[in-house]
């Protein structure tokens, strides 16, 4: 088992989670800045995006609603990312075992995501 | 929901993505009672909200660690098979009881760190005297880090494994219910039971709060509980706030700050009792 190589792919993992998370930071204020200007989310009192599709739909509209979401789910698939991205790792370490491990947890986290509403 | 309400929560996150930070408690213990008991918001939104912003805040601060190699990944990902179902579990029993039930846990959570925050962390590392779990072997958790303090290479071998797992999934389960990073309680499975150094857990434990966020998170959108104009101004002010903070703590006693945001938790933990008890 090669840990350092392991750690060098972390730490570059680590960084380009840091960067998602700022990105989807940013798409967050956008949506924020236009809202506040517009003085509208773009949808009725009390109702937003709740599905990908929805927020998609809404960004087509320029929905300032809209954007604050895509930027949360941006944020909220950034872990997601990061694990799947654990995955490719301990596949080239040739590590079965964790690869096995790690594909359970992205599944879960899909599941979350796919089915979460069922729940 | 007016522009000066979502003004006002960007505002308060900032202040509790700050304290937060400073105390090491993680925004949410501060910013849930805010959003519900000052802004009178559904305590799902708020959680949900709050969820969210834990995903930002952990994000930033594990790399440190991970570029130190203190973070044990095999044992962190092995952990995350317990803390992102719990999170789902956690996620259900949200939904399906009652909300004064909700405020009456979130209040027992806020008397419990009050009373960590009195306590010094219970380590049960001993170097050399840990008896290794087979199944532990078996995944090869053990590991080795530098110690800056010590100015040595440490070398620790992992005890009882699935207590830890367990006590990791109730650590799931309470960041999915009551939208916290829960730090505190993964690193009481891996302090105690797994009997992990202190500085292996708390690596750890940061590495692993993100993605347990992410599994509960998913449920919360998909029900329609992350409301953007909350959630929104929530995530940014606790990222900008935390940021903050973690530069201060740099320059401040963390210990007497603590305790004297003691009796302000217990204050609070008792106006969420008082809004459970009067609905």
């Amino acid at each position: 088992m090669n840990d350092n190589k392991m750690f060098n792919a972390e730490v570059f993992i680590s960084l380009s989670l840091r960067i998602g998370v700022f990105l989807s930071a940013a798409v967050v204020a956008i949506g924020l800045i236009v809202y506040f200007f517009s003085g509208t989310t773009g949808y009725p009192a009390g109702v937003f995006p709740t599905s990908v599709a929805g927020v998609f739909s809404g960004l087509l509209q320029l929905k300032p609603a809209a954007i604050i979401s895509l930027g949360l789910l941006l944020l909220i698939a950034t872990p997601v990312f990061r694990v799947g991205a654990s995955v490719i790792i301990f596949i080239i370490e040739r590590d079965h075992l964790y690869t096995v491990i790690t594909l359970l947890v992205f599944s879960i986290l899909l599941f979350s995501l796919v089915f979460g509403k069922a729940l | 929901m007016f522009l000066s309400t979502s003004i006002f929560i960007f505002l308060s996150s900032l202040v509790a993505g700050l304290i937060g930070a400073l105390l090491g408690l993680g925004g949410g213990i501060v910013i849930i009672p805010v959003l519900t008991l000052i802004l009178g918001i559904p305590i799902h939104e708020a959680i949900g909200a709050s969820i969210v912003s834990v995903i930002a805040t952990s994000s930033g601060s594990a790399i440190a660690y991970v570029r130190d190699k203190i973070t044990n990944i095999r044992i962190g990902m092995f952990l995350e098979t317990a803390t992102t179902v719990g999170a789902i579990t956690g996620a259900f029993i949200a939904s399906h009881i009652s909300v004064k039930a909700l405020f009456i846990t979130f209040a027992l959570l806020m008397f419990y760190s009050a009373a960590t925050m009195t306590r010094k962390r219970n380590a049960r590392y001993i170097e050399g005297q840990v008896q290794e779990d087979p199944l532990a072997k078996r995944l090869s958790m053990s590991g080795q880090y530098f110690d800056k303090a010590l100015h040595k290479e440490i070398h620790y071998r992992v005890a009882h494994v699935i207590p830890g797992w367990l006590v990791n999934y109730t650590a799931g389960i309470l960041s999915g219910l009551l939208g916290i990073g829960g730090g505190a309680f993964k690193v009481l499975g891996m302090d105690v039971f797994m009997r992990l150094p202190m500085k292996v857990s708390t690596a750890t434990s940061n590495f692993m709060i993100g993605v347990t966020a992410a599994a509960s998170a998913g449920v919360y959108f998909t029900r329609g509980d992350i409301n953007p104009v909350v959630a929104g101004p929530v995530a940014i002010g606790v990222l900008i706030g935390a940021l903050a903070g973690t530069r201060i703590m740099v320059r401040l006693k963390s210990k007497t700050l603590r305790l004297l945001f003691v009796p302000i938790l217990l204050f609070v933990a008792i106006q969420m009792l008082w809004k459970a008890w009067s609905m």
